[in-house]
């Protein structure tokens, strides 16, 4: 179990703290992912976790063990974690076999061997024990670099971006196959990613950073179906957020009039409000009333078309619908919620 | 990042056709520097080996292996102490809060400017039979002599001071390219700070180790000026006593050829630790900056001692040699006769560099856009001034000019001819690089833009690789500033260099005499320094 408490940290010579109020708990086998714009914090967070950096305030707990607090710094070397780092960080002055068996504690050569046959076999990495990490590609690298992580049987995995350095059509099986690995393995991982499908498609449950906190955690679908702010929503998926009017149990926007998902946010009628607009929880119809607002491009992908709709106020929603009824730019349309669906209100902000 | 640009640039695009077959022209021009470089020690190797069994008679005489052993001696000392100075020295100024970081990376590799027989005379004035130490205790301690520095002790100290830069320079890069995640990841997976160093740190530093360290031994195999004033006879003196004192020249060409041999075996091991080691980061990810080590108490006294090498290696001399002037002149010593050096220094040094340049573009140009074995044969040919002593070089020129070209002998031509064969490298090493950091991709532009080749050339080529031409130039004019061997060698009768005229007067022990030129070299060298310095740091603020 990991758990940070309230955790601060302020680099040394700088005087805005990078961290504020940190806290984020995971279980024992747990996989939750940290996502957050670059500058939120996320890696600072890992690092506090595993020692590179000391927390100012705060609490950092792995099991039953206090590992960092304000008057405590168990030094990395001590904190039995795997580290997974963004640029890997292989040693290549080693081998394959010799980076994976660089962190086991034990003294012995067969005792080693023993402990890397079933981690290469894991990881994949038969075959290629002699070479060395120049002669791999970039996704052999990264499976060494978990395969060296995993091998000293850590408390918990982190994961430092490490699916940044892939190419885009690589990255989807590899990430699949690290879930798989770690999984397997039965280790607590904590995933620090920029990109959302990366959090959303991988973790247990997601945790989403603000600038040096995190502001919501919870199950991926948790979290996508009720974000608990505008800046969580827009984070976690492609959409617009527009002004509007609570009434009853609808919101009335520039874009139309939507059903209102549960509670409303608590908002009582008259109150002003924004409503998060999702492509794929919208739908278009031919226009009936006064509202002008227009198709300004039509892009076919397929298995649906999506559609931008240009609002008075200059604002483009964007609208999925499949490919059979067709509208074409410049058409006057109208914006309904999909059946079914109800739309995510906030708050306004004065 | 770093990865892939060191990629592109290792190998750039051309089309098949060009990389196959450079321009004839080019291959005769770079083809005749090559040989030009090559064919003196050719020669003298050649000659000597045909006087046959006279030549194994004179290496395997007991004091051949007396003078090897006294030669190894020398390098492994000033070899093992410029790493043990220099490795920490490049950590503290990379990796700790040492104060004035940036200040003493650069005073660091000052040293360098200064010539081993100019320290080799501060450090007799300072740690002497009777110097200024000795003074100093003498009142308190009643001490009255101070134990010998000449030989050994003398030699090591000096040469060490001078040559611990370049493995300071090169470790320091080194660290500075070394991702430190790669620390990180070694703390992560159990190892304390000091088993992360054995085992990650110092196996990724051992290729700049070893480079810097071939560097501090081929200079230590080939100082001449710091060992004769130290009394300290390795080959390098020895070569140059048979030279100076018997008529028979065949000693001292046998004696080059063990030299010759000596560089060779030293380039070779460099190279045997290079294969070993990679040095590679294993990917083209963003390296954080590394978290400084905090050195709180020990801040001040890590400060001190770093000034150390470069208080003892330049302040030092400098002081001393200011002070014997202001004692001289008011002796009534005179100033006038030094013009003419300091003229005929300048003179030289700006012609070796002149030439030196001209003849590394052909050379740097071919192995930079055409890769091959005949690129790299002619490279490598033009590398022998960096392997080999000045001395051997010297040496071979006169054999070459007394029976070859005797019109030559005893002119400039053939002085500049030795200064450009040794210091070659140095500019084909600065040319070559500012070539391969223009991608072909940017000529390929100027062509689409309707330039011909040579307009291409003149308006894309040339303004982009002149900074690193002019970089070479400073670094030529430096090191022929500084060189004495040749200079004594091969000046042409009753011609004097700020060198030659240092080491007449300290060779005859009048050190006073000599600190006038002594302060001038060391002004005349610190400009070309001052102006490498400077551009280093520019053009890391651009990139």
């Amino acid at each position: 179990m990991i758990h940070m408490d309230g955790v601060a940290c302020t680099y040394p010579g700088e005087s805005n703290a990078v961290l504020d109020g940190f806290s984020l708990l995971a279980q024992s086998g747990e996989f939750v992912s940290v996502l957050g714009r670059s500058g939120t914090g996320k890696t600072t967070a890992l690092r506090v976790l595993a020692g590179f950096e000391r927390a100012s305030a705060g609490y950092v707990r792995l099991g039953k063990r206090l590992v960092a607090s304000s008057f405590v710094h168990v030094p990395p070397n001590h904190r039995r974690l795997g580290m997974v780092f963004q640029d890997y960080a292989l040693f290549p002055h080693l081998t394959v076999e010799e980076n994976v068996a660089f962190g086991i504690r034990s003294s012995s050569g067969p005792d080693k061997r023993r402990r890397i046959g079933p981690m290469l076999e894991l990881t994949g990495l038969m075959g290629l024990e002699q070479r060395y990490v120049h002669e791999l590609s970039g996704g052999q690298q990264q499976r060494v670099a978990l395969a060296r992580a995993l091998a000293p049987e850590p408390e918990a995995l982190l994961l430092d971006e490490p699916f940044s350095n892939l190419d885009r059509e690589l990255r989807a099986g590899i990430r699949r196959e690290v879930r798989r690995i770690v999984k397997e393995a039965g280790a607590t991982t904590i995933l620090v990613t920029h990109d959302r499908e990366e959090a959303l498609g991988l973790a247990d449950r997601i945790a989403v950073m603000g600038a040096g906190r995190v502001e919501q955690m919870g199950s991926p679908v948790e979290v996508y179906a009720s974000p608990a702010s505008p800046e969580v929503a827009v984070l976690i998926g492609p959409c617009k957020l527009a002004p509007g009017v609570i009434r009853g149990s609808e919101v009335t926007t520039e874009a139309g009039t939507f059903p209102v998902n549960g509670a409303g946010a608590g908002l009582g009628d008259g109150a002003e409000a924004l409503a998060l607009l999702r492509a794929s929880e919208l739908e278009i119809g031919p226009s009936n009333e006064g509202l002008d607002a227009r198709i300004i491009y039509r892009e076919f992908r397929g298995e649906y078309t999506e559609y931008g709709v240009n609002l008075p106020s200059g604002m483009v929603i964007r609208v999925r619908k499949r490919s059979a009824d067709v509208f074409s730019e410049g058409d006057r349309v109208a914006i309904q919620a999909r059946p079914g669906h109800r739309i995510v209100v906030f708050p306004r902000p004065g | 990042m770093a990865l892939s640009q060191a990629a592109l640039s290792r190998v750039p695009y051309i089309s098949t056709r060009w990389r196959l077959m450079p321009p004839t022209g080019l291959v005769a021009v770079a083809g005749l520097v090559a040989l030009a470089a090559v064919l003196p020690v050719f020669y003298l190797i050649i000659r000597t080996l045909d006087g046959g069994t006279e030549a194994w008679d004179i290496i395997a005489r007991a004091r051949t292996a007396q003078i090897l052993g006294r030669t190894g001696l020398l390098v492994v000392m000033v070899t093992g102490f410029s790493i043990l100075l220099a490795v920490p020295m490049a950590w503290l100024v990379t990796r700790s809060d040492l104060p004035y970081r940036r200040v003493l990376t650069v005073a660091a590799a000052l040293p360098l400017v200064t010539p081993s027989y100019i320290m080799a005379m501060t450090a007799l004035e300072m740690f002497g039979p009777s110097g200024l130490l000795q003074q100093v205790l003498a009142v308190p301690f009643g001490l009255d002599r101070m134990p010998s520095i000449y030989g050994l002790p003398g030699a090591v100290m000096v040469i060490t001071l001078i040559s611990y830069p370049y493995v300071f320079l090169t470790v320091r890069g080194a660290l500075r390219r070394l991702d430190p995640s790669m620390q990180e990841a070694a703390r992560g997976l159990g190892y304390g700070p000091f088993r992360t160093f054995w085992s990650v740190t110092l196996p990724l530093l051992r290729p700049a180790i070893a480079g810097g360290a071939l560097l501090a031994a081929l200079y230590a195999l080939s100082d001449f000026g710091g060992v004769a004033l130290m009394r300290y006879e390795t080959f390098t003196a020895a070569i140059y006593t048979q030279y100076e004192t018997s008529v028979d020249r065949s000693i001292a060409a046998a004696l080059s050829l063990v030299l010759v041999v000596l560089a060779v075996v030293l380039l070779f091991l460099e190279g045997f630790t290079r294969s070993r080691g990679r040095v590679y980061r294993s990917s083209t990810g963003v390296a954080r900056p590394p978290r400084l080590t905090q050195l709180g108490g020990w801040r001040w006294p890590a400060f001190g001692l770093a000034l150390l090498p470069v208080v003892a290696g330049l302040v030092a001399p400098v002081m001393i040699l200011g002070w014997w002037l202001v004692r001289g002149l008011s002796n009534g010593e005179e100033l006038s006769p030094l013009w003419g050096p300091l003229r005929n220094s300048l003179y030289f040094s700006l012609l070796a560099a002149g030439v030196s340049v001209l003849a590394a573009v052909p050379v740097a140009t071919l192995s930079a856009r055409y890769r091959g074995p005949f690129s790299r044969v002619i490279e490598l040919s033009t590398y022998v001034g960096f392997g080999l002593p000045g001395i051997v070089i010297a040496l071979a020129l006169v054999f070459f000019g007394l029976n070859a070209v005797r019109p030559l002998y005893q002119t400039t031509a053939l002085l500049i001819f030795a200064y450009a064969v040794l210091f070659l490298p140095a500019a084909v090493g600065s040319v070559r690089s500012s070539l391969l950091q223009i991608r072909p991709r940017i000529l390929e532009a100027a062509r689409g833009l309707g330039k011909s080749g040579w307009q291409a050339t003149l308006q894309v080529t040339l303004p982009l690789t002149l900074p690193g031409a002019l970089a070479g130039a400073a670094l030529v004019f430096l090191m022929t500033m500084k060189e004495l061997p040749a200079s004594l060698i091969l000046s042409p009768i009753g011609t004097r260099t700020l060198a030659t005229s240092i080491w007449a007067a300290a060779s005859e022990a009048y050190f006073a005499r000599a600190a006038a030129p002594a302060l001038l070299l060391i002004i005349a060298a610190g400009i070309p320094t001052a102006f490498l310095v400077f551009r280093d740091r520019r053009m890391r603020n651009s990139a």
